[in-house]
């Protein structure tokens, strides 16, 4: 047993790093992850990736995949959460891709993987309904078909990002008389701007729109875009899942997350001494600093079993449990950290002349609270806690 | 990076494995621990034959040349089966200090008895005021012409009355506290003026109030440098937090897996009680706390033989992550076994006592939150 990493791992993240220095563009440095990105921010680190050939990095080779072992790609965030980089959105490069090159057909294939790893085209995910939630087989969303189209009319919540997506992948029912509700769900992929498409931006409690209601009217979709076998939705929806989990603990950035809570505690006073040296501040730091390294290695044994040709399986939910409670923890600090500047709301005192200045309080408390309040989504989307506890009580405790 | 055992650490766990299934059954352990002697030395000499107890040696002391991962997986299966067995007193603490700092004539004396199994050690470094600081000695070593004179009271010296030798800590100059002027010292537990009271511990073990009373010891019992100790004693007991985080995991391990089982067999309101969603998510809390302290018992082990500060920082980031698991998985294992949990004829009620005495050793989790935060 042995954690260190080797030269070569060593030499490849030199070459990371300085590829990130050179490329990563300078403007997006600053903005971090919570200010209202467009569309060209959030796409242009994932367009210079692309031309490297390194927007995908999990995906195999043939594909366009780096070939990157577990390490590397570990390695590869690591240094990525160093500058806060905006990372390529998931919903392409980690959800809809792995399905299309595992289930699809070579057209499917042909057509729609390109556009992923270029940026080119952006991808929005349609699977939560309002009456459905965690119980995502119960979702009504119909999908009937008429001649070579299906027929679709439904409505979808939560829906990330669709306002500039061009692309969505949603779950809809074919079969609505199938003996279970897991059965009779199909793959479907839809041209967002396709007749009877309808996205209305949902303002969440930070202020930010981030999500969407999603409206299908007699949207017309060609059967070509159905992914796999029609009615067998529901496993490959479990394969994105247990995809999208696998990542979803973010070691690397929470890393840089306390990093920055200690800037900001050394810099805040409490009884005239700095914040940090207060012995009660100072144990909730460690204790979140130990819990987050207990989550790394926790991570690393996974990704050694990954590479060891273990794909991602029910443990990832305990990566997606602890990742998001530390998460969660970790703003819930940096909002106690930051103290009573914690309260201007960002939206109504950021200068409208686009100037780099926060005009009130420290620059650090200006989206403390927004973000606290924007990672309470983190424990209940890609299936809440208490669902990825379910999960595991089945299969990993037999319960 | 790499998680893997070599395929010998496979195969000492697989033959350890085996004799604690064997040879400490449930019966056979409680009947031992109930005996007047309160340990089976028979046992202490297989653990010599087989070679556990020489193992973490060089092989030029006539050890295995093993390290601290070895350690590690003797401990968490000694934990599965609660063995009493000394072997942290004996083989991490006596045969550490003997390792990083004995004199050659120490090594030869004492090594090769440790590994054979015909002496047992006991750590007596606690004192009754001293709690957690390895430094607050009150315990005097004074110089005199032919060696040094020990006078003070040691607490609950685990594993002190199947010992044949002590090693103790003594302040031999500066004040209460001090870092400087502490010492270490090895003691025949014969010697003139050496009083024992002796008792059982509540999680199965034997230890002693140790006084001493004008006990003249050689100069040759000192291990190390006069008042130099404590970075020694710090690494010492970081190994032996390792060692005792490793065992925690094994008995987490097994309090866990008998949680579940009894959850599947017993029945209220008609329906196994593990059908039941609020219980099945505290196993799930109680499965993911035991894979926290199993990473965080890795980390410490690894990092045994860093820099200063990080061994530390691993150390006391095991002994509070592993420290919180073992109070939580013990307190939830029990309430999920109802009234049985409670009574002393289940095994889980002791695996829950083994875990809760675990916490105090070496440093409680408020201890090395402590220490975790005067190392950022």
């Amino acid at each position: 047993m042995n954690l260190d990493f080797t030269p070569e791992e060593q030499a490849f993240r030199e070459e990371v790093r300085a590829f990130i220095e050179e490329n990563y563009p300078k403007h997006l440095g600053d903005v971090g992850l919570r200010e209202d990105l467009s569309r060209e921010d959030f796409l242009a680190w994932h367009k210079i990736l692309g031309e490297k050939g390194w927007s995908v990095p999990a995906w195999p080779e043939q594909y366009g995949g780096t070939g990157w072992t577990p390490t590397q790609r570990y390695i590869w965030s690591e240094e990525n959460a160093r500058v806060n980089a905006v990372m390529p959105l998931p919903f392409g490069v980690s959800m809809v891709g792995p399905v299309i090159y595992t289930f699809g057909n070579e057209e499917q294939k042909a057509r729609h993987l390109p556009g992923i790893r270029s940026g080119e085209v952006w991808w929005c995910q349609g699977y939560s309904e309002p009456g459905a939630g965690s119980d995502l087989a119960s979702l009504k969303t119909t999908a009937v078909r008429d001649g070579d189209h299906y027929v679709i009319n439904g409505q979808k919540t939560w829906t990330t990002l669709a306002q500039y997506a061009d692309w969505g992948f949603f779950l809809c029912r074919t079969d609505t008389d199938a003996a279970k509700p897991q059965e009779g769900i199909s793959f479907i992929l839809v041209d967002m701007k396709s007749p009877g498409v309808e996205v209305k931006p949902i303002k969440l409690l930070d202020g930010g729109y981030e999500v969407n209601e999603t409206w299908l009217t007699d949207v017309r979709v060609p059967v070509e875009n159905l992914v796999g076998e029609e009615n067998k939705g529901w496993t490959y929806a479990k394969f994105l899942l247990a995809h999208e989990r696998s990542g979803i603990a973010g070691v690397a950035r929470s890393k840089r997350g306390v990093e920055k809570l200690r800037e900001i505690a050394a810099n805040e006073t409490l009884d005239g001494a700095p914040l940090i040296e207060d012995m009660d501040f100072a144990r909730k730091v460690s204790q979140l600093e130990i819990d987050l390294a207990a989550l790394e290695i926790t991570e690393l044994r996974t990704l050694a079993g990954e590479q060891a040709g273990k794909g991602p399986g029910p443990e990832s939910s305990i990566l997606k449990i602890k990742g998001t409670e530390i998460q969660q923890r970790l703003t819930e600090l940096t909002l106690e950290a930051v103290g009573s500047y914690a309260a201007p709301y960002y939206h109504s005192v950021a200068n409208d002349d686009g100037s780099n200045e926060y005009p009130v309080g420290p620059d650090y408390s200006a989206h403390a609270a927004e973000t606290y309040f924007n990672m309470r989504k983190t424990s209940i989307y890609g299936g809440s806690n208490e669902i990825q506890r379910n999960i595991i009580s089945k299969m990993i405790l037999g319960l | 990076m790499d998680f893997n055992f070599t395929e010998e650490q496979d195969m000492v766990r697989d033959g350890l494995s085996r004799l604690v299934r064997e040879l400490y059954d449930w019966e056979t352990r409680r009947k031992a621990i109930e005996s007047e002697a309160g340990w089976r030395p028979e046992i202490w000499a297989q653990l010599a034959e087989l070679g556990i107890l020489g193992m973490p040696f060089s092989e030029e002391v006539g050890g295995f040349g093993g390290g601290a991962i070895d350690r590690m997986i003797v401990m968490e299966e000694f934990g599965k089966g609660l063995v009493v067995e000394p072997f942290v007193p004996t083989v991490v603490c006596a045969g550490g200090f003997l390792k990083h700092a004995g004199s050659e004539a120490q090594r030869e004396e004492h090594l090769s008895a440790i590994i054979d199994g015909s002496r047992v050690f006991a750590f007596a470094y606690a004192e009754p005021r001293g709690r957690y600081d390895y430094a607050d000695l009150e315990t005097t070593a004074k110089k005199d012409s032919d060696g040094y004179v020990l006078n003070g009271h040691k607490a609950v010296v685990i594993g002190a009355p199947w010992a044949s030798h002590l090693v103790v800590t003594a302040r031999t100059g500066g004040d209460r506290r001090d870092r400087e002027g502490v010492s270490v010292f090895i003691v025949d537990k014969s010697a003139d003026g050496i009083v024992t009271r002796d008792y059982e511990t509540v999680d199965g073990r034997r230890a002693s109030e140790v006084y001493f009373e004008n006990v003249s010891v050689p100069a040759d019992a000192l291990i190390g440098e006069e008042g130099a100790a404590l970075p020694l004693i710090e690494q010492v007991t970081d190994e032996a937090i390792a060692a005792h985080c490793a065992e925690a995991c094994g008995a987490m391990k097994v309090a866990h897996a008998m949680t579940l089982e009894y959850s599947k067999q017993r029945k209220q309101f008609g329906v196994p009680i593990g059908k039941f969603q609020v219980l099945q998510h505290r196993m799930v809390d109680m499965y993911t706390a035991y894979e926290t302290a199993v990473s965080l018992t890795y980390l410490a082990t690894i990092k045994l033989d860093a820099g200063e500060k990080e061994r530390k920082r691993a150390a006391s980031s095991a002994k509070v992550g592993v420290g919180q698991s073992a109070r939580f998985i013990g307190q939830e294992a029990v309430q999920i076994h109802g009234g049985n949990g409670v009574t002393d004829e289940y095994a889980i009620g002791h695996y829950f006592k083994r875990l809760t005495i675990f916490e105090n050793e070496f440093g409680n989790v408020d201890h090395h939150l402590k220490r975790h935060v005067s190392l950022a």
